[in-house]
């Protein structure tokens, strides 16, 4: 695939200017807090408790901006979802149920230090530091539509790079079919995970050339900054095809296998969640249509949308699933 | 009580009643009703005809208590038509907002997802009771029959419950509160009959 060379566009020219102020914005304000509460309080607090204060619970941490460069896999001629939008609506369920619970929680994930481990059938097992994968590719400005199971979507400027070029690095072996991405845990710091009858961690899993598809994203930002706590920080999957909960957040370890590896919410529910999860309008989730999506952020009489085919991404992912039922591997 | 307080209290009942509606619409004037509206308003006048259903249930067995708390009698009506009207509210979201009024959707969606099924089944079983809540109503029923057909108030609220189970995603426990809440009022009902009939048995030993 094509990776664009490092352009002298930046990001802000992809997302709409007024998105861009606010982030920006909000960026010199952070930044502005910082250094003076760093001045006036280092003193009285002790250095954790500074952290919490630079990195206030709302999870959107005093950003380090990202060097993005163009990608032409970039979906174009969608209306972004507001920053606001997308850090303070999540499904991030370590860290509450509920829509807003994420944004007032995810404060408490340690996104440093951070190491993915890569295990199972691999040359040699090891484990990459997070600022190590930051620095493996270039990384690009992708915009995506997202469509959650739940019958909403959005649009995303996410940053990152193929997870393709990463598993490249990886070396697995032949025997490889499948690639399991399990998510941080940790029961004291996601409390919140107590309230579902889960079985942490999360995992999600992917088939082989569905993980080598160049849409297929590795992701550690998204607005051209780093990503937001909430969102899934420091490193996740971005599968735009699929239903959102494939998209495996504050991934850990990245696990090849050779047998279809169990995954969380097919483990769940496996009527209502299969493990292809495909975005597709002509298969209804049992308790749901799927023809249909709510864009979030838009004014309930307005919210409506047409849900399309594998999200819209038939063309690059449609031929994966040749010869296929997509009713029967939903 | 007096009519003063009465009134007062009526008024104030109103009121509260009114707030669920009060901040969806200040909401929406203020362009705060979230990054999903329309799961916002869904939710929201779900949740407030299931409580306001709840606490209309909660009359009787608090009533119970002790004669001196006669009075709640005449909130009962009040807080059951709020739970109506709310219930109606959220039919209308799902009719406009999900369905786009179109029927064959809604049809549809009746015959295949169970949780719509019971919803609407919720709904339908209100209707009558809402129907006959007039002081003509019931004087043209006779108060057993009255009596006998408002007791489908306790299967709506239990088809309410199930809806909301229904509709959330398996393993979220959101629903737990207000189900255990209904089951502690639903059962106070047998066990208060019973406490009572024994305290009138030892009377008469």
């Amino acid at each position: 695939m094509l990776i664009g060379k490092p352009s002298d566009i930046p990001s802000s020219e992809i997302t709409s200017q007024d998105q861009y102020d606010r982030y920006m914005n909000r960026r010199r304000f952070l930044r502005g807090a910082a250094s003076s509460v760093v001045t006036a309080a280092a003193a009285a607090v002790g250095a954790e408790r500074l952290a919490e204060i630079v990195s206030p619970g709302t999870g959107v941490r005093a950003a380090t901006s990202l060097q993005t460069v163009k990608s032409p896999l970039s979906t174009t001629g969608e209306q972004l979802t507001s920053l606001q939008d997308l850090t303070h609506y999540n499904n991030f369920y370590e860290f509450g149920v509920d829509k807003d619970q994420p944004a007032q929680n995810a404060g408490a994930l340690p996104t440093r230090p951070w190491t993915v481990r890569i295990e199972g059938k691999v040359k040699t097992p090891k484990t990459f530091d997070i600022d190590a994968l930051l620095k493996l590719r270039p990384l690009e400005d992708r915009v995506y539509r997202h469509r959650c199971v739940e019958a909403w979507g959005m649009v995303i400027p996410w940053v990152g790079y193929s997870l393709s070029e990463f598993i490249n690095q990886c070396d697995p072996l032949p025997s490889a079919k499948y690639v399991q991405f399990l998510s941080y845990y940790n029961s004291k710091i996601e409390k919140w995970a107590s309230g579902t009858t889960i079985n942490w961690p999360y995992s999600e899993g992917l088939r082989m050339d569905e993980a080598m598809n160049p849409l297929t994203l590795l992701t550690f930002g998204l607005y051209g900054q780093v990503l937001p706590n909430q969102n899934g920080a420091p490193v996740r999957l971005v599968v735009p095809w699929k239903y959102g909960f494939k998209s495996a957040k504050s991934i850990v370890a990245v696990r090849f296998v050779d047998k279809m590896p169990p995954t969380t919410w097919n483990e769940q529910n496996s009527q209502e969640y299969g493990f292809y999860s495909n975005v597709n309008p002509n298969v209804d989730h049992p308790r749901w249509s799927q023809k249909s999506e709510r864009r979030i952020g838009q004014p309930f009489y307005a919210q409506r949308h047409t849900t399309l085919m594998f999200n819209g991404y038939g063309n690059q992912v449609a031929s994966l699933y040749n010869g296929m039922d997509l009713r029967k591997y939903y | 009580m007096n009519r003063k307080t009465q009134i007062s209290l009526k008024i104030l009942v109103w009121l509260a009643c009114l707030l669920p509606l009060g901040q969806l619409i200040w909401r929406a004037v203020t362009n705060t009703l979230g990054a999903d509206p329309t799961a916002t308003i869904t939710f929201a006048t779900g949740l407030a005809a299931l409580r306001l259903l709840t606490i209309s249930l909660a009359v009787t067995p608090v009533r119970r208590l002790s004669p001196r708390l006669n009075w709640l009698i005449r909130f009962r009506r009040l807080l059951g038509l709020f739970a109506f009207f709310y219930a109606s509210l959220h039919l209308l979201t799902y009719v406009a907002l999900y369905a786009g009024f179109d029927i064959n959707t809604m049809a549809a969606d009746v015959a295949k997802r169970r949780y719509i099924t019971v919803g609407l089944a919720a709904w339908l079983l209100l209707l009558p009771l809402a129907a006959t809540s007039t002081n003509w109503a019931i004087r043209k029923l006779g108060g057993k029959r009255w009596n006998r057909l408002h007791k489908l108030v306790y299967l709506a609220a239990v088809c309410g419950v199930v809806h909301y189970w229904w509709q959330v995603k398996t393993g979220v426990l959101a629903p737990l509160g207000i189900t255990l809440v209904l089951a502690v009022l639903l059962l106070a009902r047998p066990v208060q009959s019973w406490m009572q009939g024994r305290k009138a048995r030892a009377v008469t030993a």
